[in-house]
């Protein structure tokens, strides 16, 4: 009876809970390639303009440069074509996804996979398959000019052909959060709905949309912040029509050979839509719509 | 309570999905103010009758007159019905009072006038005046039914059904909400069609009762009807614990069941039966007996087990294969110990025999 049975004694010092230690290779992982490329871009943003290295004293110089220059309007275009994208988006998206959920039944899985298909494409590969389409004497012109002998300009190289490419890109995006959210509302909210006397249009107005918000924020926030970082959409179907802040990034960082300043730019692009995502959350707590609180 | 003529009438209603008649034929008038309950067991076709009477579902033949109109295409939207559904089906993002309003904003009634008949509601309902703006998910299960009526009375519904309210409670909170319910109903005077499982809950409650089995109603009655007058089985045995002892009639008021060696007195009326059928008799109809001949029937077993109900004790006697249950108030509770041998008896007046259906 009296076998004492002791506890391993642990050594003086430092010493991690199982789930932290079981955490740390992804913690590694994350730090070195997520956090490291991140804190290096911010402080290359307060280094000397067209310096290589960290080691310098920091400057808020690129900050000053960029109010002076004519970076705010590529940034505007850009906050714009996203603005504009996520709207079409829900336009479009809402009556699919609506589809998806309660009027193709069966034919659901078919019309979801013909969503999803494109998406094993190189998002490059389906835009020129857009020029091709859009193209003088393309696809689409050309067609209408041996059928009916309309000659039509180019489509190409126009602000709408770059919003139908990033529509066109960032549709999966929207159409499933959204499809979620549609299919999250209860059945019975909108069979209760109507029996108190709403009409289609009320049940929708009342019960449908507010309860499918947190599918739209959270399909509005994913495609915003996508579309804020088109730059292929810019260069393909634009040409050189309209220039985003992600090409001016681009430029900084390679022609410019101003790492410096391309980085200050991506840090101002990081804090706009951080930001406008945070008060986006807040603003629509999420958890609140679906009376949770 | 119940008024003269129908309000509802059900002429050969029936809702067929593919081969199978979800409900079958079913004929059926409900009075003017009355509290209807439809009960059977589950599958027994009870929700998809009630989803047709609220307009949800569309009936494959036959006809719903709504005072003398007949209703069958008219949506749910546009009955003067209203359902208070299984899971409330509150709308989680509306604050309690935004819920009970629902109706009325529907039909344009201005915000004060709104607030004013929400407000009269929940305090007819005894629901807090503070919980008006809050959330449906912060109040208890008890309290959420009460939303969940007093938006349906908001409506002003001509009649007001009910798909089971009340299961997904515990049983001291059902009981409590039952005699409310008959109170609201009693106070309102609308006409309340209720379905549930459980006959316990529609005898407390209902003016009237329809007990349904696949898909057709089999016995409609008082709940002193149906209680003392089954009229089948099936019926007896959903009302709870019931002594069924099937039976063979020998004529001239004689009955033969197997395992009882002598003839037993058969009840004055029996409607229906033809050479065979069950004999019912409740519990609280058998007795223990000094001696054989201190009822009209009797038959010798042995007291296998005895089950505390509160303030009854019932007592299982085995007589060869044959189960009966009998139950005593607590104060008259049998003195005798388990395995000994007794004799149970019952007067033939208190019995019933149902045919075999």
């Amino acid at each position: 009876m009296s076998a004492e049975v002791r506890p391993v004694e642990d050594g003086p010092g430092f010493r991690l809970s199982a789930g932290l230690r079981s955490a740390l290779p992804v913690i590694v992982f994350l730090l070195v390639g997520f956090a490291a490329p991140l804190l290096a871009v911010i402080g290359f943003s307060f280094m000397p303009p067209r310096t290589f290295g960290l080691g310098h004293p920091p400057t808020f110089e690129n900050y000053v440069t960029l109010f002076d220059s004519t970076n705010y309007i590529s940034l505007l275009w850009s906050l714009g074509m996203a603005t504009a994208t996520v709207l079409i988006l829900i336009a479009v998206s809402y009556p699919v996804a609506y589809g998806l959920v309660r009027v193709f039944g069966r034919w659901s899985t078919l019309v979801t996979l013909l969503f999803v298909i494109p998406l094993f494409v190189s998002e490059n590969v389906r835009l020129y398959g857009w020029v091709l389409f859009l193209i003088k004497n393309g696809v689409l012109l050309g067609t209408l000019k041996t059928l009916f002998g309309i000659e039509a300009d180019s489509m190409l190289f126009t602000t709408a052909a770059i919003l139908l490419g990033m529509v066109y890109v960032y549709l999966p995006f929207m159409l499933f959060p959204l499809t979620l959210g549609i299919s999250m509302v209860p059945n019975d909210a909108r069979e209760a709905a109507s029996d108190l006397g709403a009409s289609r249009w009320q049940v929708f107005r009342e019960v449908e949309l507010p309860l499918s918000t947190p599918g739209l924020i959270i399909g509005c926030l994913l495609t915003f912040v996508l579309a804020v970082g088109a730059i292929a959409e810019y260069k393909v179907l634009g040409g050189q029509q309209v220039i985003p802040i992600t090409h001016d990034i681009e430029i900084a960082f390679t022609y410019a050979q101003n790492w410096p300043l391309g980085a200050a730019l991506a840090v101002l692009l990081m804090l706009i839509v951080g930001v406008l995502v945070l008060v986006a959350l807040w603003r629509f707590d999420l958890d609140r719509f679906l009376g949770r609180r | 309570m119940a008024g003269e003529g129908p309000i509802l009438t059900l002429r050969s209603l029936t809702k067929s999905f593919g081969a199978h008649s979800a409900v079958d034929h079913v004929d059926l008038e409900i009075r003017e103010g009355e509290m209807f309950t439809i009960v059977g067991p589950s599958g027994s076709g009870k929700t998809t009758l009630l989803r047709m009477l609220a307009g949800m579902e569309t009936p494959t033949a036959g006809d719903i007159i709504l005072r003398g109109a007949r209703i069958n295409d008219i949506p749910a939207n546009k009955r003067p019905t209203c359902m208070v559904f299984q899971s409330l089906a509150l709308f989680p993002h509306k604050s309690v009072g935004d819920n009970i309003e629902f109706a009325l904003k529907i039909r344009g009634v201005p915000r004060a006038e709104r607030k004013r008949r929400a407000v009269d509601l929940m305090r007819m309902l005894r629901l807090p005046d503070h919980y008006y703006g809050r959330a449906p998910n912060r109040i208890s299960g008890g309290e959420r039914q009460r939303v969940a009526l007093a938006r349906a009375l908001a409506f002003d519904p001509e009649i007001l059904f009910f798909d089971e309210p009340l299961s997904a409670l515990d049983y001291k909170l059902r009981k409590t909400l039952e005699k409310e319910l008959k109170d609201i109903h009693r106070e309102t005077r609308k006409t309340f069609v209720y379905i549930t499982h459980s006959l316990e809950e529609a005898m407390v409650m209902s003016d009237r009762i329809g007990v349904m089995r696949d898909g057709k109603l089999v016995q409609i009655g008082t709940p002193h009807e149906i209680y003392t007058a089954p009229n089948s089985k099936f019926v007896s045995e959903f009302i709870g614990d019931v002594n069924v002892v099937p039976v063979s009639v020998l004529g001239s008021g004689r009955l033969k069941a197997p395992h009882v060696p002598h003839e037993m007195a058969a009840p004055p009326a029996m409607n229906g039966v033809g050479e065979s059928g069950f004999l019912v008799v409740r519990p609280e109809f058998l007795r223990f007996l000094d001696s054989p001949g201190d009822a009209d029937n009797h038959v010798v077993g042995r007291l296998y087990n005895e089950y505390a109900l509160g303030s009854r004790i019932q007592y299982q006697v085995r007589v060869g294969e044959l189960v009966f249950v009998l139950e005593k108030l607590r104060h008259e509770a049998f003195t005798g110990g388990l395995d000994q041998e007794v004799v149970i008896g019952w007067n033939a007046a208190d019995s019933i025999v149902v045919p075999d259906r």
